[in-house]
């Protein structure tokens, strides 16, 4: 795969994946090469070894950072993920190792003295056990606090909510109350991993039924003298619409002197044609007239 | 009083020693955020620090998981809210590196000029904090007048002081007018020389800023490396390690500037590596400014950058392509890789694990100071009350990152 992106670029060392998979040995699970970062997964009784292994006679000097990452649907759910960084050979190496909430992992503070916060981070966000750290107390979550959050069983929005209460004159603490749902939006498109069915498609999964509607005689299907004779009907009378056109409409507004009413069309033309051409003689007060007169009969009957 | 530990007197047996436990912060001027500190004293000496944090937890890394990864680029701007643009660069690093795409050379060059005026941004903030903890006020007020014209940069390129959220996967968000390159190129040539020069000239060879600093926190070779250290705390220490000299990203190859290093790794070493790295910045700004070619500032893959807004008005397919990237966002294929850059403070790394979707797995972040602050205990020990604050300047810690 051709390089493209401008990320980091680390130094290439031969045969580095094979030098330390040998070094290994039985240790080793797994040993990959991926976006020219290189993985190890070994086994979890090992890691002191293989690391110490690796800073004394490889020269990994130092231990940049320790991630969880849980994966719930694993047999054994959580990865804690070591980061060594070598200054000499300018070269980083990723190892990693399996376990679950009851299985401690080896300490490594005997080895780097900067672990100890960042497996007490491990502990304090997923509950991993490191067994050899004397100083396993949280540290990112608040004093007191129960539950491990970065579990990916752990609700986004927690499970207790603190407040300063008025009448007690203190913080307390109450479960989570939300005013509206969490609003988590579902963007995949449903030919991307999607779980959700799309109307219809639920047919598909539907069994055969067990005896099948046929229609093998006119009594099934509907057909006979009687349907001829209704088909042969009219069945609608004029749309009720073009019936009652005019009659039952909001009347125009008054005219005005400023605006006056529109001259009433001749005929029953729908046609504009006649009404956009400009007219050679224009007479306004003519024009004027038949509204005038409209307006007048109307007065008449109200009256 | 709890804490007070009492202690018979060997001697005359009439007289008692004790041993004082108190609290430093969680809110003191000094902490630089919220930071508590169990101190064991004796006398005024220190003898145990046992540093709380986590009181600035705000579970980025949950919530980024639940966000598409467009989405969750504004949390970084919010980790280290004093270099906002240097955190974002590791975080899109990542997805390109995950990605594969290519970026262009205009953003490339952009991403770098910026990421270098971040950090001399965070450098103003920390030196004149430093001196200020130590006694000192008006270097500060200078040093804060050159955050400002940092801050009025960052606005006149993203529209935003402080959160830009400007880099973004693929390039940049939007391109640059052409007199804010001009600005930056005068203002680096003249008001950051003068000004810079003028509020160091008070302090770096000032006495009693010295006996303050010199030989306060010393910490050898080997320590720095067992302590997992990085940035200008291992540099002070004698050791060349610079990622973006040993570890080039973007264009950072292509660039001319020193290493400085201390030679006693003290606290007056750590605050003069940075004073010098404000320096190299300033070279690094001018090689930019220089060699940056025109073009696009964003990846032409239309399935993680978004077209122009022009183009979005005419083409359909450009209107489809917006629309997706903003409500779907892009996938990235599944894989995990870390990317660590040099932040102002140090390696600042994203360990980005993608399962093929729209979001991130998991992005466990890498902040600067913990491991730095996990050392204070150790810095400390032995020294007076009033060493611990150069100490903990020194290691330029923010707890927007350090807690996340």
């Amino acid at each position: 795969m051709t390089v493209l992106h401008p990320a980091p670029k680390i130094s290439t060392l031969t045969n580095i994946r094979e030098t330390l998979s040998q070094a290994m040995g039985d240790h080793l699970l797994e040993a990959r090469e991926e976006h020219g970062e290189f993985l190890f997964s070994v086994k979890r009784e090992a890691i002191d070894d293989v690391l110490r292994m690796l800073r004394d006679e490889h020269g990994y000097q130092q231990l940049m950072e320790i991630a969880g990452v849980d994966y719930p649907s694993r047999a054994e759910r959580f990865e804690v993920v070591y980061m060594l960084l070598s200054v000499t050979k300018n070269h980083r190496v990723i190892v990693k190792v399996q376990t679950d909430a009851e299985t401690p992992v080896p300490t490594v503070t005997n080895l780097w003295p900067n672990a100890g916060w960042l497996e007490r981070e491990v502990f304090d966000l997923f509950g991993v056990l490191f067994s050899g750290n004397t100083d396993l107390r949280r540290i990112l979550t608040d004093y007191g606090f129960e539950g491990h959050p970065f579990r990916k069983d752990f609700p986004l929005t927690g499970y207790s909510e603190l407040r300063y209460s008025e009448d007690e004159k203190r913080v307390v603490y109450e479960p989570v109350e939300l005013a509206q749902e969490l609003r988590t939006f579902d963007f995949l498109s449903p030919w991307e991993g999607a779980d959700y069915v799309l109307p219809g498609d639920e047919k598909a999964e539907m069994p055969p039924v067990a005896d099948p509607k046929v229609t093998d005689s006119p009594k099934d299907t509907g057909a006979g003298p009687k349907t001829d004779e209704k088909a042969a009907n009219k069945v609608s009378e004029g749309s009720p619409a073009e019936k009652d056109a005019g009659e039952d409409r909001t009347p125009p507004p008054a005219p005005t002197e400023d605006r006056p009413a529109r001259a009433k069309r001749k005929g029953k033309t729908t046609d504009t044609k006649a009404a956009t051409t400009p007219r050679k003689t224009v007479e306004p007060n003519k024009a004027n007239v038949a509204p005038a007169d409209d307006a007048g009969a109307s007065g008449d009957k109200a009256e | 009083m709890s804490g007070l530990t009492l202690e018979k007197s060997p001697t005359t047996g009439d007289e008692t020693i004790s041993n004082y436990t108190i609290n430093f912060g969680p809110q003191h001027p000094a902490a630089h955020g919220v930071l508590r500190m169990v101190m064991e004293l004796d006398g005024e000496i220190i003898e145990r620090i046992d540093p709380h944090v986590g009181l600035l937890h705000r579970g980025t890394e949950k919530l980024i998981e639940h966000k598409t990864y467009l989405q969750a680029l504004p949390y970084f701007d919010r980790l280290d809210y004093c270099s906002p643009l240097c955190m974002e660069h590791s975080y899109v690093l990542a997805i390109e590196k995950l990605l594969n795409i290519e970026v262009p050379e205009r953003a490339q060059y952009l991403r770098v000029l910026f990421a270098e005026l971040t950090r001399i941004c965070n450098h103003m903030l920390n030196i004149g904090a430093h001196v200020m903890d130590v006694g000192a006020m008006t270097p500060n007020l200078w040093v804060f007048e050159l955050r400002e014209d940092c801050m009025n940069f960052f606005e006149r390129a993203s529209g935003a002081r402080m959160h830009s959220a400007w880099f973004r996967p693929g390039g940049v968000h939007q391109d640059v007018p052409l007199k804010l390159l001009t600005d930056i190129g005068d203002w680096v040539d003249t008001r950051l020389p003068e000004l810079f020069g003028d509020a160091m000239s008070l302090v770096t060879d000032n006495r009693i800023f010295k006996q303050r600093n010199v030989d306060i926190g010393v910490v050898s070779k080997e320590d720095a490396l067992a302590w997992g250290f990085s940035g200008p705390m291992i540099r002070a220490a004698g050791i060349p390690w610079d990622l973006r000299k040993s570890q080039p990203y973007d264009v950072y190859d292509r660039m001319e500037f020193d290493i400085p290093v201390g030679t006693n790794s003290d606290c007056y070493d750590r605050f003069m590596v940075r004073v010098k790295e404000v320096y190299e910045s300033a070279k690094i700004i001018k090689q930019c400014l220089a060699e940056m070619p025109e073009g696009p500032i964003a990846s032409d893959d239309r399935k993680v950058s978004p077209p122009k807004r022009g183009e979005m008005k005419q083409s359909m397919e450009a209107l489809i392509h917006h629309f997706k990237l903003y409500t779907e966002g892009f996938h990235v294929p599944a894989g995990e890789v870390y990317v660590a850059t040099e932040s102002p403070k140090g390696e600042f790394g994203v360990y980005l694990v993608s399962d093929g979707s729209n979001k991130p797995y998991r992005c466990k972040i890498r902040p600067t100071a913990f491991s730095h602050l996990q050392a204070m205990d150790f810095m400390c020990k032995g020294h007076m009350l009033p060493d611990a604050i150069p100490v903990l300047c020194a290691i330029d810690v923010v707890f927007g990152e350090s807690d996340r």
